[in-house]
């Protein structure tokens, strides 16, 4: 890791222990608006988003491996703020030329692309733009739910485009998510929208896989603490007698764990590297199958270790392994990303 | 082996369907099917409604108000109300107190207490779990010290299930501090509206409340409330812990489970066609329902064992470990197939927003939640020693 890099990851650190303690996220992450405005407030002023945006946009990163850095912090601190959205905005802004100087000041920007029958799908999109006007539904849009303005991806002239949406355009009803953060239903009847980019499909295509490397870096991120709190645990815990970490089954489990999220931290160190690439799609296609995968099992077996605890709220585990479990519904799950390599394999 | 059950059997499942299709309210089976929990007065309707068909505790022998029913009638019973979307029927009175007490209780208690568990009057708890005392009872610290005709309980428990809702609860304590930590436990009824008692709700992971604290501070119980013998708790613990093992598999949950995933698999759909035709998912299905059959004979296999009055070793842990990751599978599957649609907060402000197919918003919370069924009743960790034990004694 550069020193950059590193000055970066110790600084978000350090303002997300104390603007977003775990603590307090349970109170926060869990009622509207599903966040905390000081914290975004803070992330913005640190200039966190500018790691995000490449020099060329306005910012000072953009590369995978800034993405990683700040999306792993995100993970660690378990931080609810919708900063995925403003990543994929900054994406899609950049790819068609426009100014983000107001995304990376904090205005809240949301993206739209997933539907009711096509979750994480860009060839069913049925949202329809015609003369300006978009007329559709883009359903659990994250970060939705007190956005200032929206990016809707719609069929345009038979092309797939993007739309700026103006949120007091839109019908968007917000909600709470079961892992916390804010999310919405976006329902466009006829809503006015300017064409940000007319053949948007490439530009999509790589929001998405930058979206979901974002996802990855911070699944990691909220692995490495789910392992902590369970060494600790097994180091702890007694029953029958002893440290239920002194049971050989419970070491080589929890042994079993610590490998598996090594080999989620090389994948997501691979992807990263592949920004900008050619072999970007596929990196990224292996690290979410792998992440997924490998998230959802830590998530189950640190909480069978811990026995009944693991499954109370009160408890950090718990709400760290709902976001693990859920972050494999967002962009693309462990089977949808299988299947693009699959696809891949027979083009070989 | 025969698979089939016999036409005495066969008719008395055709008997409980046509029950359970005449006599089960549709708005209580919508929510249960819903996988949303039974409301208090859900739970009271339903329980009223079998004690008046006398199917309440279908186990218990006539003389006590139950059917006499064996293992096999009692599978089929509670396989057909699951598959039915019945609520569970709380098992505290009916499924463990009330044997207890048939076993080891005073006449006089089981006079006192077997009626009011059939008509509702008590709503009964489970006092065994501590905090530092989960899966290894043996450990437990609450103490009840002889005062004259009374004992004075001290100390803590914890999962204490529905208590929010109980008006009693029956307590392993320890009367002995000396000897091994086994034989100085007794079991004993307390009355929650005594004083020194204090019950406080734990949320669980998915936002839902459904399990307690309860604190003891000098709380004095008649030495009446004895259950057996003074420091004979462990005998009749262990008496209930394996009444609670025999319909833990909870086939009839997964057989329920597995129709709603199809259905859904159908209706949601991935790339323009239909979940269930993605050859990813359609083999995660094809592979666990394969699974759940095996379970299913392996569960009759071992009614039959014990319907012909033989000793069942390792089977209750066996399908204990087996049924609950079957039923995780399937929450998992229900959850997976939802995608982006299964990460809003359930809440009824949400129903009219139809993010989620109808009947399914509640799927991740329920994957959540049914965490817990690897964990309670002595966790799937435990009954693996259990079977480890076994396997080097034999």
């Amino acid at each position: 890791m550069s020193d950059d890099r590193r000055m970066l990851a110790d600084m978000l650190a350090r303002f997300l222990a104390d603007a977003c303690p775990v603590e307090a996220r349970v109170d926060v992450a869990y009622a509207a608006p599903w966040h905390s405005e000081a914290a975004w407030t803070g992330l913005a002023e640190l200039g966190a988003f500018y790691a995000l945006a490449s020099e060329e946009a306005g910012g000072m990163g953009g590369t995978g491996f800034d993405i990683s850095v700040v999306f792993e912090a995100l993970g660690r601190a378990l931080c609810p703020e919708p900063v995925l959205p403003t990543l994929l905005g900054l994406r899609l802004l950049a790819a068609a030329g426009r100014h983000v100087d107001d995304v990376l000041a904090g205005q809240r920007v949301a993206v739209g692309i997933g539907e009711v029958d096509a979750p994480y799908d860009l060839d069913g999109i049925e949202t329809r733009a015609e003369d300006g006007r978009l007329t559709g539904r883009k359903s659990v849009v994250y970060g939705g739910a007190g956005a200032e303005r929206f990016l809707i991806a719609a069929q345009n002239s038979g092309k797939l485009a993007l739309f700026e949406v103006k949120a007091k355009d839109a019908q968007v009803s917000g909600y709470g998510m079961i892992d916390g953060g804010p999310a919405a239903e976006v329902f466009l009847d006829g809503a006015p929208g300017e064409l940000v980019l007319a053949d948007a499909q490439d530009a999509l295509e790589d929001a998405l896989d930058a979206g979901a490397l974002a996802l990855c870096a911070e699944a990691l991120g909220a692995m490495e603490v789910v392992q902590g709190i369970l060494i600790d645990y097994l180091k702890t815990r007694k029953q029958f007698g002893q440290l239920i970490g002194a049971f050989q089954a419970l070491q080589h489990r929890a042994i079993d764990l610590g490998i598996e999220i090594e080999q989620a931290r090389s994948i997501v160190i691979l992807a990263a590297s592949a920004e900008g690439a050619p072999e970007f799609g596929k990196r990224v296609a292996q690290a979410k199958f792998l992440v997924g995968k490998i998230a959802r099992l830590v998530s189950e077996e640190a909480i069978q270790m811990h026995g009944g605890i693991g499954i109370t709220w009160e408890y950090p585990l718990a709400h760290y392994a709902k976001r693990l479990v859920m972050i494999d519904a967002q962009l693309g799950d462990t089977d949808w990303h299988l299947e693009r390599l699959m696809g891949a394999l027979s083009a070989e | 082996m025969d698979l089939n059950f016999s036409p005495e059997e066969q008719a008395f499942q055709a008997e409980v369907q046509a029950f359970l299709a005449e006599a089960l309210p549709a708005e209580i089976a919508d929510r249960v099917g819903r996988g949303e929990e039974p409301t208090r007065d859900d739970m009271e309707r339903w329980h009223a409604i079998l004690n008046e068909k006398g199917w309440l505790a279908g186990t218990w022998p006539a003389e006590f108000g139950g059917q006499g029913w064996g293992p096999i009638e009692l599978h089929i019973f509670e396989e057909e109300c699951a598959k039915a979307s019945a609520p569970r029927i709380v098992p505290f009175g009916t499924k463990m107190l009330g044997p207890v007490l048939q076993k080891f209780g005073t006449p006089e208690q089981q006079a006192e207490y077997l009626p009011r568990i059939l008509d509702g009057r008590d709503w009964w708890c489970q006092g065994y779990s501590e905090p530092g005392a989960g899966s290894d009872l043996a450990s437990l610290k609450t103490k009840a010290e002889r005062d004259g005709d009374v004992y004075v309980v001290n100390g803590q428990k914890t999962w204490t299930t529905l208590g929010q809702y109980a008006n009693r609860i029956f307590c392993l304590v320890r009367t002995k501090f000396e000897g091994k930590p086994q034989e100085g436990i007794s079991f004993l009824l307390i009355d929650l509206d005594t004083p020194g008692i204090e019950m406080r709700p734990i949320r669980l992971i998915e936002g839902g409340y459904e399990v307690n604290e309860v604190f003891f501070t000098d709380v004095r119980v008649p030495v009446e409330n004895l259950v057996g013998e003074e420091n004979m708790g462990w005998t009749i613990a262990k008496y209930l812990l394996g009444h609670e093992r025999t319909n833990i598999a909870g086939t009839g949950f997964s057989v329920q489970a597995l129709a709603q995933v199809k259905a859904l698999a159908r209706q949601v759909k991935r790339r323009g066609k239909a979940l269930i035709e993605n050859p990813l998912f359609a083999a995660r299905l094809a592979s666990v329902e394969a699974e759940l059959e095996a379970v299913k004979i392996t569960n009759l296999r071992m009614l039959s064992k014990a319907a012909a009055g033989g000793q069942l070793g390792a089977e209750p842990s066996m399908l204990k470990i087996k049924g609950t990751v079957i039923r995780q599978e399937l929450n998992d599957l229900a959850r997976r197939a939802l995608g982006p649609a299964a990460a809003p907060f359930p809440s009824e402000d949400l129903d009219n927003l139809a993010i989620a197919p109808k009947g399914h918003a509640q799927n991740a919370a329920g994957y959540f939640n049914n965490r817990k069924i690897s964990i309670y009743g002595g966790s799937n960790e435990i009954q693996r020693n259990i079977l480890a034990k076994g396997m080097m004694r034999g």
